[in-house]
């Protein structure tokens, strides 16, 4: 995973509310292997309308995005968050999250931030008056830098930030604890035995 | 103070506690489909093996075809390479895969619960968001995406942060004609689409406690829908006696043990929630949804929103967007729309319990537009077709199909064509998720069949 510090950059606003996985990255291409990109396919079936947001001129090189409520709702694909990673964005603003959209955003370097409704409302208003606009996200600091300089803070577990900081993916924070799992594992095998039957 | 169903799941499973907000989970049992491609290519390039292969399942449903059930009747080559790999992934780990030739197979929610994999107390993790379907038999199960499975495939465990809990009761007898689609989509409806975000739901009250596990099965599929970690229903008798003989059930003594550890999770009396919410089952009526959300249901008794009547500027431009989507006019009766096609299906509404009410409609008339009916699993094919539901089906004009996701999500080439109308006994109403373009309406197995017969939304109880 890419680390993420400070992102400053562009940010785009999307007005939309329940922004669902389906829209972020159409099932149609979830099969694509992973190395091939999925930018191309980020809001695919919205790319077509040249009023779209990330199609304007100003927009177009944008790493962060405002939403409104409820983003990444619906499917637990990660090609989602992939999608916005390729595309160059690393951070997406919004008043609540899918819950896997969220856990899969994280795992995949893009940065949710929590922000309320009308703070999102207002940073929308802010970058549709001032397009191509910049923000800063500042993580080891916890806190949003909007256009005209005020900053917002937002909240995130210390294991999401740690990972997030310093590039770690959690498979190796979990091998770390092998002695506690192993030991886990013989006790629920003993404990929970009847799952053990004859499975294989 | 006592504990939920679900703290006594979570307390039974967590290795280490506290670290940054996140507790380190054991995974009882892990659920594969052909959608896994992506974790295990991940787990090969880092050179990991699978932990545990003992305690995965996998079968293939996303993009099998429901056709036929061969590898080349996949008209798709991504699919058809996908539903291979799994085949060749799970050999070479050593997971037991039910595959498209298996009498087994079948979409991973409703096998896990038929083959007994799914029981009381366990947590389950599934690359697929419905994964919250097996709570229903008492299990904390919920979805994740593919850098997640890689995690459990080599490590047998999760990163989770505990979740509050919220405790819906639903009381008294459901009215005639309405179902346990219809009381999970008054849920969605009342909770919001995102409402229980955060949360784990556990179901409570006469209603669900009445309901079959097939019945409640379908209520905890779609605690997503309205943004819930996971949907939980305490075990009890009925969880009991359908598990009972479950081809990876206990069996003897084993049986004798896990039943006695059963019987021990339900909440306790003095168990405290985060949020209840309350419904009163004797109020409801058959639902369905017209908009983009599944929390966008209701009556069919009812009117399309008109976005003009709406004070909210967000919630306006919400309704403005959708009810052009859709093709919906304010302020029309919902038994005035006319639909195109009809799917009965998917992991929500294909199993046994759901085909017999669909076919108790088709029995009374003759599809007046195409109906595709794909099993759920191949299990719940066989038993409709000794039952004769097949023919009462064919009969009717409906097409009888393989067992798969099919039309709910439209990768495996049973799509709606862009500009049409589908009445779907599905979960997502989303834009484009049956086909790109494609217009869903969401209601039961018995208001799908009652729409097939008429060509319209239409009230079964008026049929
Ligand atoms: S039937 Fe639909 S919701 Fe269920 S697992 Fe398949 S695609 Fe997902």
């Amino acid at each position: 995973m890419e680390r993420f510090v400070v992102l400053e950059g562009v940010a785009a606003p999307l007005d939309r509310s329940k922004v669902d996985t389906d829209q972020i990255l159409p099932a149609r291409f979830l099969r694509r292997p992973r190395k091939e990109g999925y930018a191309q396919f980020l809001f695919r079936d919205w790319r077509d309308d040249p009023g779209f947001v990330l199609n304007r001129d100003a927009f177009r090189a944008a790493r962060i995005l405002v939403a409104d409520r409820n983003f990444g709702g619906g499917s637990s694909r990660e090609q989602a968050p992939w999608a916005l990673a390729d595309y160059g964005i690393r951070c997406v603003i919004a008043a609540d999250f899918g819950d896997i959209f969220y856990a899969n955003a994280l795992k995949t370097g893009v940065l949710p931030v929590v922000l309320e409704a009308r703070v999102c409302q207002a940073l929308r208003g802010a970058l549709h008056a001032r397009p191509g606009a910049r923000m800063r996200v500042d993580l080891p600091a916890q806190a949003v830098t909007a256009p005209d300089g005020a900053t917002y803070p937002f909240a995130i577990d210390p294991f999401h930030k740690q990972c997030l900081l310093e590039g770690l993916d959690d498979v190796g924070i979990t091998l770390q604890h092998e002695a506690a799992i192993a030991a886990f594992e013989s006790r629920y095998r003993q404990r929970f035995g009847w799952l053990f039957h004859g499975n294989v | 103070m006592g504990r939920t169903l679900y703290e006594k799941v979570w307390d039974a499973h967590a290795i280490v506690e506290g670290h940054g907000g996140q507790t380190l989970l054991h995974v009882g049992r892990h659920l594969v489909h052909d959608g896994s491609m992506h974790a295990f290519e991940f787990l090969h390039e880092r050179g990991l093996k699978v932990r545990r292969p003992d305690q995965a399942f996998a079968t293939p449903d996303h993009g099998v075809s429901t056709l036929v059930h061969r590898i080349e009747a996949i008209a798709d080559a991504e699919q058809r390479r996908v539903v291979q790999l799994l085949a060749r992934n799970t050999r070479a780990a050593g997971i037991v895969h039910f595959s498209l030739e298996d009498p087994r197979q079948g979409i991973v929610h409703v096998v896990g619960p038929e083959q007994g994999i799914t029981q009381p107390g366990l947590v389950i993790v599934c690359g697929d968001s419905h994964t919250s379907t097996h709570g229903a038999l008492g299990a904390l199960a919920f979805g994740a995406g593919a850098s997640e499975i890689t995690h459990v495939l080599a490590t047998q465990t999760t990163w989770q942060r505990r979740s509050k809990t919220m405790r819906i009761a639903v009381d008294g007898a459901l009215p005639e004609g309405v179902t346990a689609k219809d009381v999970i989509l008054a849920i969605i409806a009342r909770v919001g689409a995102n409402g229980a975000a955060g949360h784990v739901i556990e179901y409570a009250g006469t209603t669900i406690r009445a309901m079959s596990i097939e019945e409640r099965l379908t209520v905890c599929n779609m605690s997503i829908e309205a943004g819930a970690r996971a949907g939980m229903i305490a075990p009890d008798e009925t969880t009991f006696a359908y598990l009972a003989g479950r081809p990876y059930a206990p069996a003897g003594a084993a049986w004798d043990e896990a039943l006695a550890y059963w019987r021990t999770l339900p909440s306790d009396a003095d168990a405290r929630f985060d949020a209840e919410v309350s419904l009163d089952a004797t109020a409801l009526a058959p639902m369905v949804t017209w908009g983009n959300s599944p929390e966008d249901a209701c009556p069919v008794t009812g009117t399309v929103p008109d976005p003009a009547a709406e004070a909210d500027p967000e919630r306006r431009a919400y309704l403005r967007r959708t009810l052009d989507y859709m093709g919906l006019a304010p302020g029309m009766a919902l038994t005035d729309i006319a639909v195109d096609q009809v799917f009965i299906g998917s992991c929500t509404n294909a199993r046994l319990e759901d085909l017999r009410a669909a076919a108790r409609v088709a029995r009374r008339g003759r599809a007046k537009v195409p109906v595709l009916v794909s099993p759920g699993s191949t299990q719940v094919k066989l038993a409709a077709e000794k039952e004769g539901l097949d023919r009462v089906f064919r009969a009717a004009g409906f097409e009888w199909r393989e067992s798969g996701c099919s039309m709910c999500v439209a990768m495996n080439g049973d799509v709606v064509p862009a500009g049409k109308r589908c009445a779907s006994t599905s979960n997502r109403n989303f834009v484009g998720r049956q086909g790109k373009g494609s217009r869903t309406h969401l209601l039961s197995p018995a208001m799908a069949a009652a729409a097939a017969l008429t060509g319209r939304i239409t009230d079964v109880r008026t049929l």
